[in-house]
């Protein structure tokens, strides 16, 4: 599939304008549709059509295996972290009227934060899924 | 979309399967924009769509792309299948009816969700992330789990795997 | 009737994939039954939660009636685990595949029928 030279060209069009999408929908998500569940899925299908595109070894080069991993967890720990600090500063467990001095923003902070950790986590789950999938179909067809 | 569950029902070709699958999820999306869902409709698509159409691809180059033509006919699925349908239909229609404000889900705290006390114009990111936080933290858990899981079956194991052979 | 029928298409589409895991053997199939069960379920939660009139529920100051938010929220988080417990499911059945060769149920319990019976006439294997 790599060699078609229309599927390249728009590939390398498309696929920058996927992953601002997935950014625009990340940090637009308190005023329109959007957030955390839908960038960190959009932004893993811009990565897969990069791979189905150009293959899996230059994909692998962009997002290696250790960062996807690490951000699979990275998204829940920064979940759960955003709940230890309302906790440490004085609230509930994700408790965000405590993380500013005006409780509304703290509420922005709190949501913010967690969006991105959501996304990072479901990014990360998408990516490796993907890739277990891909490279289980590759060394199958080498033997 | 009926048409497309039907024939999904009936194939016996995975790959159409998989097809009929993505052009459900999209018409699915369509629908929930219908019903003002845009947030899960975005969703939609972009998961039901592209993403596990992707996937059960990839599954399926790893697997056989013909199903086995089953050795009876399936009466017996079928007539429970019915059956149960009978029962639902019936249990449906003393639910409230469609769109109407004075249905329970409209009094109980959906409300007070739409008066913004966080400020933020998309109410569904606001109960997402702030109202529901706790049961987004489990969502976000049970998503790192299911991702481990697939890790530890699909990882492979060069030298267990040459003495595992039998 | 009419003010009813969205939880007709509903129970059409539930049983649909209820059929569809019931009535095959493949567990790819199985899988996509699965996940159209899983779709009538997201309609089955949203539609009750539209209001004639109202938009989607976004405060703007031009509009008053909104659809309920809380639904979508549900179903938001459950879209998402629904396709990483997908992959996980496939992913099983990948390793049933390596493991039996095969991923139709019948052959897989007829399989293992055989080797029940291997080991009875030669006692388990160590």
């Amino acid at each position: 599939m790599g060699n078609d030279l229309v599927l390249r060209v728009v590939g390398k069009l498309l696929i920058p304008f996927i992953l601002m999408f997935a950014l625009y929908v990340q940090f637009h998500g308190d005023f329109g549709p959007g957030g955390g569940f839908q960038a960190g899925v959009i932004f893993a299908a811009g990565i897969v059509f990069y791979a189905l595109i150009f293959g899996l070894e230059n994909a692998r080069k962009v997002m290696p295996d250790w960062l996807v991993e690490t951000m699979l967890a990275a998204g829940v720990l920064l979940y759960a972290g955003v709940g230890v600090a309302g906790l440490l500063l004085g609230g509930n467990f994700l408790d965000y009227f405590v993380l500013a001095h005006d409780p509304v923003h703290g509420q922005h902070r709190g949501i913010f934060w967690v969006e991105v950790g959501v996304a990072i986590t479901v990014c990360g789950v998408m990516l490796k899924i993907f890739y277990m999938f891909a490279s289980r179909g590759l060394a199958e067809d080498q033997k | 979309m009926a048409f497309a569950v039907l024939a999904l029902a009936r194939t016996r070709n995975l790959f159409a399967a998989v097809v009929l699958s993505g052009a459900y999820s999209f018409l699915m999306a369509t629908v929930l924009v219908a019903l003002d869902a845009v947030d899960v409709a975005m969703t939609e698509a972009a998961v039901g769509a592209g993403v596990s159409t992707v996937l059960l691809l990839g599954a399926l180059h790893l697997c056989k792309s013909d199903e086995a033509k089953p050795a009876h006919r399936p009466w017996l699925p079928l007539s429970v299948s019915v059956a149960t349908a009978a029962l639902l239909v019936y249990g449906a229609m003393g639910l409230p009816d469609f769109a109407d404000p004075q249905a329970p889900i409209h009094q109980h705290v959906a409300p007070r969700y739409l008066q913004n006390e966080v400020d933020v114009p998309n109410v569904v990111t606001a109960v997402l992330a702030s109202f529901r936080g706790f049961d987004t933290l489990g969502e976000v858990t049970v998503v790192f789990t299911a991702g481990a899981g697939i890790i530890a079956l699909l990882r492979r194991r060069k030298h267990k795997r040459a003495g595992d052979g039998q | 009737m009419i003010e009813h029928f969205s939880y007709i298409v509903t129970v059409f589409l539930m049983i649909t994939g209820l059929f569809i895991v019931m009535a095959r053997g493949n567990l790819i199939k199985k899988l996509i039954g699965l996940s159209v069960f899983q779709t009538s379920v997201y309609l089955l939660y949203v539609a009750p939660g539209k209001l004639v009139g109202g938009t989607a529920p976004i405060l703007a100051p031009q509009y008053s009636v909104y659809s309920n938010p809380l639904p979508h929220v549900l179903i938001l988080t459950a879209i998402v685990v629904g396709v990483a417990t997908l992959a996980l499911g496939l992913a099983l059945a990948v390793r049933i595949r390596e493991a039996y060769g095969t991923i139709e149920e019948d052959e897989i319990t007829e399989l293992d029928n055989k080797v029940e019976v291997l080991e009875e006439q030669t006692g388990p294997r160590p």
